[in-house]
């Protein structure tokens, strides 16, 4: 049981620090907050990555990745979240990439991947349907093969970030005998191909992330299928599990948790420091203990996985109690904000206006709500839990 | 004991009832708030040629003399439609102001224009520093003869880019956070010296930051007594968070019907997902959420309505349960619709951000339970 670093660590704590403080520079930083420069600003900071081989610390060496022990991911993943880094897209690098290393062919690796370490490809996700939501086995988009083509037709829902993909990567019914896990496979679909349409959808947080993709006989090369056809849902199972490891957010929660601290030691209450206030401290140290508990929880998942463990059911309760935590530090913050939360996104400065915080802190909020529904939701979690770990 | 509703409440709610159904639906909302000052003049008239602007005002001016029921039961119905109509703003609080505390005159020269709809007021009590602290007022009101001068900057002022005449809290003396030596004044909107900004709410109306530089008032202006303002905006916010609770009450119960009511149609694994024994029991939760606050609003309209000693610790507990149960409804709400619950074509966005904004409106949840706190047991 020891949780310290070795000095090696400490040194490699200290390169990756540096390197952020450096490459993630303040007109990087001004771009992506700018709706209208973020695709170019993520792929200019992605590259960045790429360019310092850190772009895929979750990949094998032989395919991009970094060769990097757990724990050295686990401070890099910390020190990005403490510098205020976001993550990158994950689509490309943490979903499809994997499925394309562990399942396609040789053709395929060479053919995709490059892109998507280099982030010249922007991929989206195409598995929810109006119909197929938790229950995503119940998906109906139809590919019939044709030759050397399959013939696509149906409907996608929810897809982030379709208006600016090149690709999607799609699970589609080839098959309706037997189980109805079983007729599913898994395309890569270029985004430009004819009968392919995308229909933006505004979520609670005004933005523009979220779309319907209609697919109107679109024809896709056989070579775009990977492994087996039928066999889609193993490898997007595979996928999924992958997904939920990364979703609980830890560091993200405790660097966003030490912000609202600060916003509230600077709000005034009554003549004091909000933050001397009883009722908020509870609040806060509420937060702060279970995010203590799981980050630790996060390096036992870290440290089975490094021993060649498989991440199970552990990642199911990752993502709940990550989620949970990211919305109970959202929520506290909007209590910090009061009566600014209610402001929306405008010409006025943060002078005019007397506050500074509140727009962003409800836009992160309101987008918040997703994250227990999105990636497989919480109740879906809970019943693999349920199932898996408890027996029932 | 009897919990139901006179003839004439029960008429007025229905017919409050009745336009937000015929005339409110929510398209017609998003329309609404799309305009520059995200509310209908036209239904403005309209509500006054139905009466309500003259609810809660008395007799002798016009008004139907109603009490904390009848506004209760209205507020109500405006929350099933998140009715963006400054209700609150210029009827309950600007004219709640007047009627508590305003001269003889006043009264009879502005509340007859409330009533016929042709004053539209605002309540400017928010500093940027104050949170949830009314009493916490740096805009100076300073006396220099007959006149008293202005100087300062009020936020978030509801209904503040629309309204014809303010009433401002602004300090005449005391410390900074004093009850004491607060003073409320009516300033018109277009005075020298009144410098509006607007934006935009999460709630869809539309509010404004109001600056005041050497404005001029005449001290017969003044609402109440000089320094003594305080005295007379506490028992009207008091009644304005009752209003806000039942305004609440009436969106927490459209939330749970339409979660209750998604649930019984949207399938997934081939049944309704209101057939997993999960969500059923977090409905049951949500549905007594509902009926808690329910009764606690019943309650502090109760205590209002006979003047009762318990009035302030129970309108804090009402707070308290509509910011926490607020919270857990609306939160189901978008969880339980998942990927539509997301959406901001969906109306249940647009309920939760009304709530959100509810609570902020005169403290949050924490303040209210401090407030209670110190009533009940601080020695
Ligand atoms: C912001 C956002 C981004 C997204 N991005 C993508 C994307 O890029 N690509 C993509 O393919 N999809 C994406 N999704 C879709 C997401 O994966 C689905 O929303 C999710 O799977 C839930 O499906 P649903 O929305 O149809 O809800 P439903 O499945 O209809 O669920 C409704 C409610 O019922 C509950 N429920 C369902 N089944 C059960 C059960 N058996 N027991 C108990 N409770 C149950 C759910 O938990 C939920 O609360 C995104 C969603 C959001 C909100
Ligand atoms: C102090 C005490 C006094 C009592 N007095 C009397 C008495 O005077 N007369 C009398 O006849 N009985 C009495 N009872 C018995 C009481 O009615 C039973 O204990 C009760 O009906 C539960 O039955 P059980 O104990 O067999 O538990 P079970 O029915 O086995 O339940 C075990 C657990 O499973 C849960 N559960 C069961 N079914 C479901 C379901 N469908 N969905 C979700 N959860 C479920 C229960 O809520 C409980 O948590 C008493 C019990 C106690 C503890």
């Amino acid at each position: 049981m020891d949780t310290s670093f070795a000095p090696e660590d400490l040194a490699f704590r200290d390169e990756v620090r540096a390197f952020f403080a450096e490459a993630y520079d303040a007109d990087l930083q001004a771009r992506l907050n700018n709706l209208d420069t973020f695709k170019d600003a993520v792929i200019d900071w992605q590259k960045r990555l790429y360019k310092q081989g850190w772009i895929a610390p979750g990949w094998p060496k032989e395919y991009g990745g970094t060769g990097w022990n757990a724990t050295q991911k686990f401070i890099f993943e910390t020190e990005r979240s403490t510098a205020g880094i976001r993550d990158v897209i994950p689509f490309g690098l943490n979903m499809v990439g994997p499925v394309i290393y562990a399942f396609g062919n040789e053709e395929q690796k060479a053919r995709f991947l490059p892109g998507i370490l280099q982030s010249d490809d922007w991929w989206c996700q195409g598995y929810s349907e109006p119909g197929a939501g938790s229950d995503l086995a119940s998906l109906k988009t139809r590919a019939v093969r044709e030759g050397d083509e399959y013939v696509v037709t149906g409907a996608k829902i929810w897809t982030s970030y379709a208006q600016y993909a090149d690709w999607i990567f799609c699970l589609v019914r080839t098959s309706s005998e037997g189980k109805k896990q079983n007729g599913i496979s898994f395309l890569l679909i270029d985004m430009k191909s004819p009968g392919i349409k995308v229909n933006p959808i505004v979520s609670i947080d005004n933005h523009h992330s979220l779309n319907e993709v209609e697919f109107n006989e679109v024809r896709v090369p056989v070579a775009n299928l990977i492994g087996e056809q039928d066999k889609g849902w193993t490898y997007a199972k595979a996928l999924l599990a992958h997904e939920r490891t990364a979703i609980a957010g830890v560091a993200d929660s405790k660097r966003s948790l030490a912000e609202t601290r600060a916003f509230a030691e600077r709000e005034v209450n009554g003549g004091k420091s909000l933050l001397s206030d009883p009722l908020f401290q509870k609040r806060l140290s509420d937060i702060e203990i279970e995010l203590m508990a799981l980050e630790f929880t996060e390096l036992r998942v870290l440290a089975t996985v490094a021993a060649g463990g498989a991440p199970g059911a552990e990642s199911s309760m990752l993502k709940i109690k990550g989620t949970e935590m990211q919305q109970a530090v959202q929520e506290l913050r909007m209590d910090v904000a009061a009566y600014y939360q209610g402001v929306l996104p405008n010409e006025l400065t943060a002078e005019q206006l007397g506050h500074d915080f509140g727009s962003q802190a409800r836009q992160t909020y309101m987008y918040g709500r997703a994250s227990t529904i999105y990636g497989g939701s919480n109740e879906v979690q809970k019943n693999i839990i349920a199932k898996a770990v408890l027996g029932l | 004991m009897n919990f139901e509703f006179t003839e004439e409440q029960g008429m007025l709610r229905d017919s409050v009832a009745r336009f937000v159904q015929d005339s409110y639906d929510f398209d017609t909302r998003c329309k609404i708030a799309a305009t520059d000052e995200a509310m209908s003049r036209e239904n403005w008239q309209t509500f006054a040629e139905l009466g309500w602007l003259s609810v809660p005002f008395a007799e002798s001016h016009g008004g139907f003399g109603g009490g904390p029921v009848d506004t209760m039961v209205m507020m109500e119905e405006f929350g099933k439609g998140i009715v963006l109509e400054p209700y609150l703003a210029t009827v309950l609080l600007f004219g709640g102001l007047l009627q508590r505390g305003g001269s003889v005159e006043q009264q009879a020269e502005i509340i007859p224009r409330i009533i016929e709809g042709g004053c539209q007021g605002a309540f400017a009590y928010l500093e940027r520093q104050s949170r949830h602290q009314l009493a916490d007022i740096k805009t100076t009101a300073t006396v220099e003869g007959d006149q008293l001068v202005l100087n300062g900057e009020k936020v978030v002022v509801f209904n503040g880019a629309s309204a014809d005449q303010l009433i401002v809290a602004a300090r005449s003396s005391g410390e900074q956070s004093d009850e004491a030596g607060i003073t409320l004044v009516l300033v018109p909107a277009d005075a020298a010296g009144v410098e509006r900004t607007a934006y935009r709410l999460m709630d869809g109306q539309v509010v404004a930051n109001i600056t005041f530089s050497n404005v001029q008032v005449p001290v017969a202006d003044i609402v109440g007594e000089l320094d003594n303002g305080y005295a007379v905006m506490s028992p009207v916010i008091t009644q304005a968070n009752v209003a806000l609770a039942a305004e609440a009450l009436g969106i927490m119960g459209q939330l749970n019907a339409k979660t209750l009511e998604y649930t019984k149609t949207r399938k997934q694994f081939d049944v309704a997902i209101g057939s997993f024994q999960a969500l059923q029991h977090r409905m049951v939760d949500t549905f007594m959420a509902y009926e808690q606050v329910k009764s606690l609003l019943y309650r502090a309209v109760c205590e209002l309505d006979g003047a009762g000693d318990d009035v302030t610790a129970c309108v804090h507990a009402l707070q308290v349960l509509v910011d926490r149960n607020g919270r857990k409804i609306f939160g189901e709400a978008i969880q339980l619709h998942g990927g539509m619950g997301i959406t901001d074509e969906l109306d249940i966005g647009h309920y939760a951000k009304r709530l959100m904004m509810i609570n902020t409106t005169f403290g949050n949840g924490d303040y209210h339970q401090a407030k209670f706190n110190e009533l009940r047991y601080s020695a």
